[in-house]
């Protein structure tokens, strides 16, 4: 992708002035509501019309105002996936898939329609009218509809917004796979900071109609440790769980850990809370908690009374949220070998 | 009960040519300017917003007359339509254009609320879809305001066989030529002895506009079955 934006929108009391560029292809842009993230959306893909600017991508100029330029949205080829799928309601499945691979010169048809809908798992729901669909099955036909246009860009507004709070993570390892399989830049627009680290490599941060910052997503979620009312979470990549007693027992790179909550075969997407996570000096004899881990400390951030220690665990690398008390007393620095104990009941399963 | 006379038959069958020629007419017309009126910015909008409505609010009769200046012999238009040999006063042609502008504002006024409670975002999802505008139009929006176009066509149709005021101005009260079941019912009230045919035909109009209704109800709900199918 290559995108560049410099663009101005006064709406009432709000403005939107931002301007940045973009080469990642997975980007994210990250917001609380009413910071302009769907307001660029909506410029982007040539639905409102910015006051002044320009954007160009991939060397494509598609709004210009210096030189009266506007690519209306159906020449643009940028897709959206929007909040709440808006599957044509008169169309069964198939129709709403194929509804922009139609309109899609042939040359530029670069996706089959039968490897997406094997890929969504939605190839047994073609025939069904939209209105039979569970929400994440909306939300996978209106990904499949947006990706058979085969955009040049695609935009997904908060898609994971309308879902259950249960089911709202099953969706992401099919969004994964459609954009590592099909290569389509993504430009994904969110509040949720877990979307943005499991779907973005890069963040970029709106406030207020201005772009506040942008950084890696992992960076972005290291300053959380100390700005974000809920601290940070640690993602990991559980696989293969195997029972242990009535617990479950999952490969961790090179360590197990013990868990309540079972899973799938295969990968499974866990989040840890820092602030669950307790450091020992020497190893502690018994604990109630079921997982204790010899680490290494690679790294110490944070600020305040929020210090955040990274550790290199057999696995890969945990954050652990302590006080700068607990620093001292335990001498903290970096290199120094601590214990992490963990409850077998504190890991969360997002998909 | 019901006793028709060959007239009254004649009458029956040119109020449903009447109001099945000027719903069938008006429908393109009455779902192009509800389009523009909803989906196009347009200078001037509550101006043609008015003269389209502007038949609900006039007297019929008055109606009739403005087209009378318009469409007679020495009206606006009546030397052009003279010259290519058309007759529209007195005619039956004069009755479908009468019924046709009566009942537009009421076609367009449906039309428009069947477009107006269609989500912005389908139009949206479409267009970022590679749909033109004319596109949209065909796949998105005809097929999504359908059950109000046909809302808007009983309307009419139901309306266009009441209409008297305009169409007795315009095309008169010519049995077998022009005499609609209203005007038909009009001649045997102020005939001594009519009263009995006057409510027989009133019975057939009755008959007619509950069919319409039926009719309407039963195609509007095989609409509503297929969006939620």
């Amino acid at each position: 992708m290559n995108l560049n934006v410099s663009v101005r929108k006064k709406y009432g009391e709000f403005q939107l002035d931002v301007a940045f560029s973009l080469t990642e292809n997975r980007c994210g842009i990250f917001g609380p509501s009413g910071s302009g993230k769907s307001t660029l959306m909506h410029l982007l893909a040539g639905l409102l019309e910015p006051d002044e600017g320009r954007i160009e991508l991939a060397g494509d100029t598609l709004f210009d105002s210096a030189r009266h330029i506007n690519v209306p949205p159906e020449k643009r080829r940028i897709g959206v996936v929007f909040q709440h799928a808006h599957l044509f309601p008169h169309m069964n499945v198939r129709r709403n898939l194929l509804y922009g691979w139609k309109r899609t010169p042939e040359v530029e048809r670069r996706i089959d329609p039968e490897d997406l809908a094997r890929v969504l798992q939605i190839d047994h729901l073609l025939e069904r009218g939209v209105n039979l669909l569970s929400g994440g099955e909306r939300q996978r036909v209106a990904l499949g509809r947006t990706v058979l246009a085969c955009p040049r860009l695609i935009l997904m507004d908060e898609p994971l917004n309308g879902l259950d709070e249960e089911l709202k993570f099953q969706i992401i390892p099919y969004l994964k796979k459609v954009f590592s399989e099909f290569a389509v830049p993504l430009l994904f627009i969110s509040h949720s900071l877990h979307e943005m680290r499991l779907m973005a490599e890069e963040v970029l941060v709106f406030e207020g109609g201005h772009m506040q910052q942008r950084l890696p997503a992992e960076e972005l979620a290291r300053r959380s440790l100390v700005t974000g009312s809920r601290g940070y979470a640690n993602l990991l990549t559980l696989s293969g769980p195997r029972p242990h007693g009535d617990l479950w027992l999952y490969r961790w790179g090179g360590t197990d850990l013990i868990l309540t909550e079972s899973g799938a075969a295969g990968d499974n997407v866990f989040e840890l809370a820092a602030k669950d996570i307790t450091l020992f000096k020497r190893h502690p004899e018994a604990s109630s908690a079921r997982n204790i881990l010899p680490c290494r400390v690679a790294g110490i951030f944070g600020a305040g009374n929020r210090i955040g220690v990274e550790l290199a665990c057999g696995g890969g690398h945990l954050i652990c949220q302590i006080v700068p008390e607990s620093v001292r007393e335990l001498d903290i620095r970096q290199g120094a070998d601590v214990i992490a104990v963990i409850k077998a009941s504190a890991f969360r399963r997002l998909y | 009960m019901l006793n028709l006379s060959p007239q009254d038959m004649q009458a029956i069958w040119l109020s449903a040519q009447v109001a099945t020629a000027a719903t069938l007419i008006s429908v393109p017309f009455g779902f192009v300017v509800a389009y523009f009126l909803v989906f196009v910015r347009l200078p001037g909008k509550a101006l043609i917003e008015g003269v389209v409505n502007l038949p609900l609010v006039l007297p019929p009769v008055v109606v009739g007359y403005l087209l009378l200046l318009l469409f007679g012999q020495s009206g606006l238009m009546g030397p052009v339509f003279q010259s290519l040999g058309i007759r529209i006063i007195f005619t039956l042609k004069g009755a479908v254009i009468a019924s046709a502008v009566v009942g537009f504002p009421l076609l367009v006024r449906s039309i428009r609320t069947g477009m107006e409670d269609i989500d912005e975002r389908y139009l949206q999802a479409s267009r970022t879809l590679g749909a033109r505008w004319w596109d949209t139009l065909l796949t998105i929006i005809l097929p999504l305001s359908g059950r109000a176009v046909l809302a808007g066509m009983t309307l009419m149709f139901a309306r266009s066989l009441g209409e008297f005021g305009a169409t007795i101005i315009l095309a008169g009260n010519i049995p077998g030529v022009t005499q609609t079941i209203p005007l038909a019912i009009y001649e045997y009230t102020n005939t001594p002895g009519g009263d009995r045919m006057a409510l027989s035909l009133c019975l057939v109009s009755i008959i007619i506009s509950f069919v319409v209704l039926l009719a309407n109800e039963s195609v509007s709900r095989k609409f509503r079955q297929r969006a939620t199918r």
